[in-house]
């Protein structure tokens, strides 16, 4: 729905569902292309964001240990939501059934409101009007919040938001995002150097 | 055109890590340095997605409904609203400062 409003087509929104199918990355997308961004750059965002992606389907695939075969077609489905249920169920069994029933049935259901949406927001019109715009930085918001869970994620957060709010007016649309995303390696940098400096005072300590 | 490229090049990445994540062996990305960074990763993006959305207008720093709907959005968070709660309370609030002439 929000990608309608973000002027891209009835088509285009839905194949975005069908082919890409990782929310986060969709909406990421949609956004950099409405702000003006170049295709490549806002593809690079999206791309990022899905990286995650790769480190679900370690988890999965020896959880789950699909025959080779099956895995190309598995790997459409390796999503945040398909990993949580597979990782709570207790065996392999359970596991496999838990991928494929919340595999299957989110991937219908999101295609479907996606459908519904761009239909929708195309019958509205002006989706401004209706706050429709502050859906996508609510979405994020929503997606952000649960992962704010210590120092690190915290200044990793706030020092995006500096980079990409800060070099939004001096850099062409969608690249501040990609530098904001330096501030993960930087908080992991910084991290990495509190703890060096907290194992040195112990030493210290010690002697 | 460019909207069909883009959604090309998303496809073919996003797709490529998941497959990526199912095929190869699991030590070549289990270093705990990598998967620090994997989940530090969506955290920054996210954040700066979030501020520029809010915010930005074009390339220009703006400060008008969609941040009272932001606003309204956290503190459904903070009081455990559900997903779809979250992202309607934004909507609302942002149509409704409009709507007033904010």
């Amino acid at each position: 729905m929000t990608s309608a409003g973000s002027g891209l087509t009835v088509w285009q929104t839905c194949a975005l569902s069908l082919l890409v199918f990782t929310g986060a990355s969709q909406f990421a997308l949609v956004g950099a292309l409405a702000a003006g961004g170049n295709p490549l750059t806002a593809a690079a965002g999206a791309f990022f964001l899905g990286v995650r992606n790769a480190f679900y389907g370690l988890r999965l695939s020896q959880l789950l240990a699909l025959p080779r075969a099956v895995r190309p077609l598995a790997a459409q489905w390796v999503i945040d939501e398909t990993t949580a249920v597979s990782l709570a169920q207790r065996d392999r069994r359970g596991a496999r059934i838990g991928f494929a029933v919340t595999g299957l049935s989110l991937y219908v259901l999101w295609n479907l409101t996606t459908l519904l949406g761009a239909l929708g927001a195309e019958a509205i019109g002006d989706t401004d009007a209706w706050g429709l715009d502050a859906a996508g930085p609510a979405v994020f918001l929503a997606l952000l919040a649960p992962m704010l869970k210590t120092t690190t994620e915290r200044a990793a957060a706030a020092l995006a938001v500096l980079l990409g709010l800060g070099l939004l007016p001096l850099l062409p649309g969608g690249v501040p995002v990609l530098v904001a995303a330096l501030a993960a390696p930087l908080a992991l940098w910084a991290e990495g150097r509190r703890a060096g400096r907290a194992r040195g005072d112990a030493e210290e300590e010690r002697r | 055109m460019n909207v069909w490229i883009a959604i090309g090049v998303t496809a073919l990445g996003c797709y490529a890590v998941k497959l990526t994540g199912l095929l190869v062996p699991a030590g070549v990305l289990e270093r705990p340095l990598v998967r620090r960074l994997a989940a530090l990763l969506p955290v920054a993006l996210l954040a700066a997605l979030t501020s520029q959305q809010t915010f930005a207008d074009g390339q220009a720093l703006v400060l008008d409904a969609r941040a009272a709907g932001l606003a309204a959005a956290a503190v459904a968070l903070v009081l455990r609203a559900p997903f779809l709660l979250v992202v309607a309370a934004a909507v609302a609030v942002t149509a409704a400062v409009r709507a007033v002439g904010g």
